[in-house]
């Protein structure tokens, strides 16, 4: 364990109220981790073995089709998450994510993670418990975007 | 300069077009004389815009309040009626019925925290609106516009938006559904940029204008951030076209958005915007 990510993660928005045992815990599988503009953090296809906690900077999340520009379809900044493929199988990254410039944030290793949660499931109910509305907002907004609310223009 | 000034609101006033200007592919932005007289009107107000031989359509008015000899009106070219006045030019003439319908509650909004959400197109009805917090800035608290837009193409009043943001004293932030990587800003659906803007909720008014389900959304958003129902102000768009609350074509349940709205709180139509009885 790095001295003082235990403070880190208790600080980190997606971490709010988590019992000291339980950021210990976390902080076991926790590492300070630093992306330059247009570093890839992840890319399509790769083992999910860590998300991310971003403490400062903001990060794309793009998707690329051959022959076709990259489509960025969200951005995630400060107190947000990056990457939620990890908790299911096969964990792969469905997507790329770049930083848009400097990037500070907390890698999580998953495996450790995940090992922790099968482990204790109280652990692993916290962890869903935070990671589900993170997933159905993201679900609202795709559907939003899939609605296309603003129209075509010339 | 507008000619033969009625009493009656059916009959619509001949004015000349000074300016026309391309805002985006489609939209563009007229601006009217007025004279001497001027041409008062509240934020959030319409105007109905005849094109002569063509027919006429309610078209939000977008410039500043305080400027009444010059009439602004942007206008999306949608169909026959919005393509023949986006398409006048300076010289043109145009008859113009209105003002009409009530506006933004800029002067309750003294006192408390302001939340401009505007979603496409929006952000011009809203505009007039933020000519006036900017005028009056010591009477307001924190000013926060969040603006979403389709492409980093498709946003509306680019440059303004950089100069509003350079003044210091407005929290601004954009957001588009999607781009390519060459984009520094914010991508995702407008509600996303609520969590990172720094108002009070329990303080807060909120004016909301863009497609009717971007508002629907922004509004539920601002409610579960705490933000009083009745103080969470949209503005409905419906097929105006008496404008004074007698044909009917606008109505919305017991409303005809003409005469009662077009702007309207959270509360009175959260219940109506998901019946899609109406």
């Amino acid at each position: 364990m790095i001295s003082g990510m235990d403070a880190i993660i208790r600080e980190h928005r997606f971490f709010a109220g988590l019992d000291e045992p339980t950021i210990q815990l976390l902080a076991g599988c926790a590492r300070n981790v630093v992306f330059k503009p247009n570093q890839y953090l992840f890319r399509i296809g790769e083992d999910a073995n860590e998300f991310y906690l971003i403490r400062e900077g903001r990060v794309a999340l793009d998707v690329v089709t051959p022959g076709h520009a990259a489509i960025t379809f969200q951005t995630v900044g400060e107190g947000e998450i990056v990457g939620v493929s990890w908790l299911l199988p096969p964990y792969k990254w469905m997507h790329d994510a770049h930083a848009v410039d400097q990037v500070r944030a907390i890698g999580m290793d998953a495996k450790c993670l995940r090992g922790k949660c099968d482990a204790d499931h109280d652990v692993g109910y916290e962890m869903m418990r935070r990671f589900l509305p993170v997933l159905v907002s993201r679900l609202q907004a795709t559907r939003l975007q899939l609605l296309d609310v603003y129209g075509t223009s010339a | 300069m507008l000619a033969r000034p009625s009493s009656d609101p059916m009959v619509p006033q001949v004015a000349r077009v000074v300016a026309s200007r391309r805002e985006l592919g489609d939209v563009w932005t007229l601006d009217i004389d007025t004279g001497a007289g001027g041409f008062p009107f509240q934020p959030g107000q319409f105007n109905m815009l005849y094109a002569f031989g063509i027919g006429e359509a309610a078209i939000s008015i977008s410039g500043d309040p305080s400027k009444a000899e010059r009439l602004v009106h942007t206008i999306r070219s949608v169909g026959k009626v919005s393509d023949a006045l986006a398409r006048l030019k300076a010289g043109d003439t145009v008859g113009i019925r209105g003002p009409f319908g009530g506006g933004w509650p800029v002067a309750a909004a003294e006192g408390h925290d302001v939340v401009i959400v505007a979603g496409g197109l929006g952000l011009a009805p809203l505009r007039p609106s933020l000519y006036q917090l900017m005028a009056n800035r010591d009477r307001f608290g924190r000013i926060v516009l969040l603006c979403g837009a389709r492409s980093p193409n498709d946003i509306l009043y680019r440059h303004e938006l950089e100069e509003w943001r350079s003044r210091l004293d407005i929290d601004i932030d954009v957001s588009v559904d999607h781009a390519s990587p060459e984009w520094h800003g914010n991508v995702g659906v407008v509600t996303t940029l609520m969590p990172r803007a720094g108002f009070d909720p329990a303080r807060t008014v909120a004016m909301i204008c863009g497609p009717e389900i971007m508002m629907r959304f922004s509004a539920i958003e601002l409610e579960n951030r705490g933000v009083e129902p009745e103080r969470i102000y949209l503005s409905m768009e419906r097929n105006m076209k008496c404008a004074i609350g007698r044909c009917g074509h606008c109505q919305f349940s017991s409303d005809f958005v003409c005469k009662d709205g077009p702007v309207a709180t959270w509360a009175h139509l959260r219940r109506l915007l998901s019946l899609k009885e109406i």
